[in-house]
């Protein structure tokens, strides 16, 4: 607050302190109480719950901090199968849909004319409707007597239908198809503002229209990567919704088991642990991620 | 779209790879709408389960849908809910944005991470999070602990979509409003405020958009009242209801995109003249 300081100090043209002061404080006293109260706390909360021994007694009374849910899970191998393979899947499906999402973008951007805004609501249109559904459609794609074993049939490609659905392969393929239209988003963004003086000179000066792509719209829609990858990793890293729909019992993921601790068996301190687990897990890839990529430049546009 | 003009302004050096690209547009968003169209099929199919081939045209499921208290129940609490999670989403984010963009303070690089976290936090976790706050606080679950966790996850969108937009107009304005003799409140009020309202109302509507449809961290923070995705899922269960929540979805999706295509003309119009 330097310029209430500066103000206070020569006395301002008739106002003793920063008008502002007082704006400042209603603005920032809401929003930090609202941030800490229904962000900070409960994450504290859950930190703290997966240190308790169990959920007896009274929920905020003190009680002896244990490692044992931290312990049980080092010693579960199956847990941590299921975290790597969560993550796993989330990179494959997150580097995916952005890959797929690109050529759209671009396309969007430089390529559509004056239909641009047309072509991006009917991609959008799609993702305005019931995600539980677009999901459940899937179900219609994938099933034994659904589309693709249909046309596969009716090509003479298979004799039997194929098991599609109900495993890892249908969770994967749902979720690229859903966030296809999503990872587009920062990726427009970030070429919307590349300079379009920046293709006329690499033209101008002789560049290939591959070497203008790959030396000047990718390097420079590359926050607009990073952030698709991220915004596509990170929910589906934690996904639980789709595998409970199209991914059966062979195709669980990390957020099922603590959706299931929480909400069946009722094991809230290790279900805590393991999502304390899983949040250090994400902020770190994100961090890593965020230091290869400063997204504060694409703020400073 | 400033970055559509040098495309239509120089001869195009990309003919055939225009063409490329145009076609595998259509064709993922082919790829898109397969299901949705196959979905929309089946709303007026008069087979119960949803597998080919089909039986015949019905209009039964609609008439039955407007016949279900509980699901058009669990529409206008969705509703509800997403008009709350979005005003208070809103008016934070602008809150968020105004002192990020426009005040100098030492906590404003933690403000900004804060704003953000949600983005980055899977929405399972944050569920669970709030689940165990108000368990310990004895707050019975219902659409305002939905509400409160859907502006949780809203925030970071509302906060960039206004920070934006304040970024992008220089102060001179303010400045000018208050050598006028305006005081800071009514220069908020009558010069960032208008200024930041079409960037205001496309969080709102945005914070709208992620409430209304958004289940996983909703399942968690549902107390005995649904909202229409817990609904959806615990109904998915019955065969024999899932024509008619297709329809139901299938009615959303057309009066949404109505929405949208008429939100989108009056966009225009108020932003064309600026």
């Amino acid at each position: 607050m330097t310029t209430a300081g500066d103000t206070l100090r020569t006395g301002g043209a008739g106002r003793s302190i920063d008008p502002r002061r007082r704006t400042f404080w209603f603005l920032s006293l809401p929003a930090a109480a609202a941030l800490l109260a229904f962000l900070i706390l409960p994450l504290l909360f859950m930190v703290a719950l997966s240190f308790r021994p169990d959920l007896s007694g009274q929920f905020l009374a003190p009680f002896s901090p244990t490692l044992e849910h931290y312990e049980k899970v080092a010693a579960t191998g199956s847990y941590w199968n299921l975290l790597f393979l969560s993550t796993l899947i989330a990179f494959g499906v997150a580097a995916a849909a952005t890959l797929a999402a690109y050529p759209l973008a671009y396309f969007l951007a430089f390529r559509a004319g004056r239909r641009a805004g047309l072509y991006l609501i009917l991609l959008l249109v799609p993702f305005w409707t019931s995600y539980l559904l677009r999901v459940m459609a899937w179900r219609l794609m994938l099933d034994n007597s659904g589309v693709v074993n249909s046309v596969l049939d009716a090509l003479g490609l298979i004799d039997e239908p194929l098991d599609l659905l109900y495993n890892r392969f249908a969770v994967v393929v749902t979720l690229i198809y859903v966030w296809i239209p999503f990872a587009m988003l920062p990726m427009l963004a970030a070429m919307g503002r590349i300079d379009a003086r920046l293709h006329e000179a690499a033209a101008d000066l002789y560049a290939t229209p591959w070497q203008q792509l790959r030396r000047v719209t990718i390097p420079l829609s590359l926050p607009g990567v990073v952030a698709a990858f991220f915004m596509v990793f990170i929910p589906t890293v934690g996904e639980y919704v789709t595998p409970l729909l199209v991914g059966g019992a062979q195709g669980s993921m990390y957020g099922n088991i603590v959706q299931a601790f929480f909400i069946q068996a009722a094991n809230w301190p290790l279900g805590s642990a393991l999502s304390v687990i899983m949040l250090g897990v994400t902020l770190a890839l994100v961090f890593v991620g965020l230091r290869v990529v400063q997204p504060r430049r694409l703020l400073a546009q | 779209m400033t970055a559509l003009s040098p495309s239509r302004r120089r001869p195009r050096p990309l003919g055939a790879a225009s063409r490329r690209l145009r076609g595998y547009y259509w064709l993922i968003l082919a790829l898109l709408y397969l299901p949705i169209v196959l979905l929309a099929v089946f709303s007026f199919n008069s087979n119960t389960t949803l597998s080919f081939p089909l039986k015949g045209f019905t209009l039964q499921w609609y008439e039955r849908l407007f016949a279900s208290p509980n699901l058009i129940g669990a529409i206008g609490r969705s509703a509800v809910v997403a008009l709350g999670a979005g005003a208070v989403a809103t008016a934070l984010g602008t809150m968020i944005a105004l002192l990020l963009a426009r005040f100098d303070f030492r906590w404003k690089g933690m403000l900004t991470s804060l704003a953000i976290l949600p983005l980055l936090i899977p929405y399972f976790i944050l569920g669970v999070a709030l689940l165990i706050l108000f368990r310990a606080t004895d707050i019975t679950l219902g659409l305002p602990t939905i509400a409160i966790g859907h502006a949780v996850i809203a925030l970071p969108y509302t906060t960039l979509i206004v920070l934006a937009r304040l970024l992008g107009f220089d102060r001179q304005l303010e400045e000018a409003s208050m050598d006028l003799g305006a005081t800071y409140p009514a220069t908020l009020r009558l010069v960032l405020l208008p200024i930041a309202a079409p960037a205001i109302a496309s969080a709102f509507i945005t914070a709208f958009t992620v409430s209304f449809d958004e289940f996983a961290l909703a399942l968690f923070l549902a107390g005995r009242d649904p909202t229409f995705p817990v609904y959806l899922y615990g109904q998915l269960r019955f065969t024999s209801t899932i024509p008619i929540l297709v329809a139901a979805v299938v009615l959303l999706m057309t009066v949404s995109l109505a929405l949208i295509l008429v939100a989108d003309r009056i966009r225009r119009r108020l932003i064309s003249p600026a």
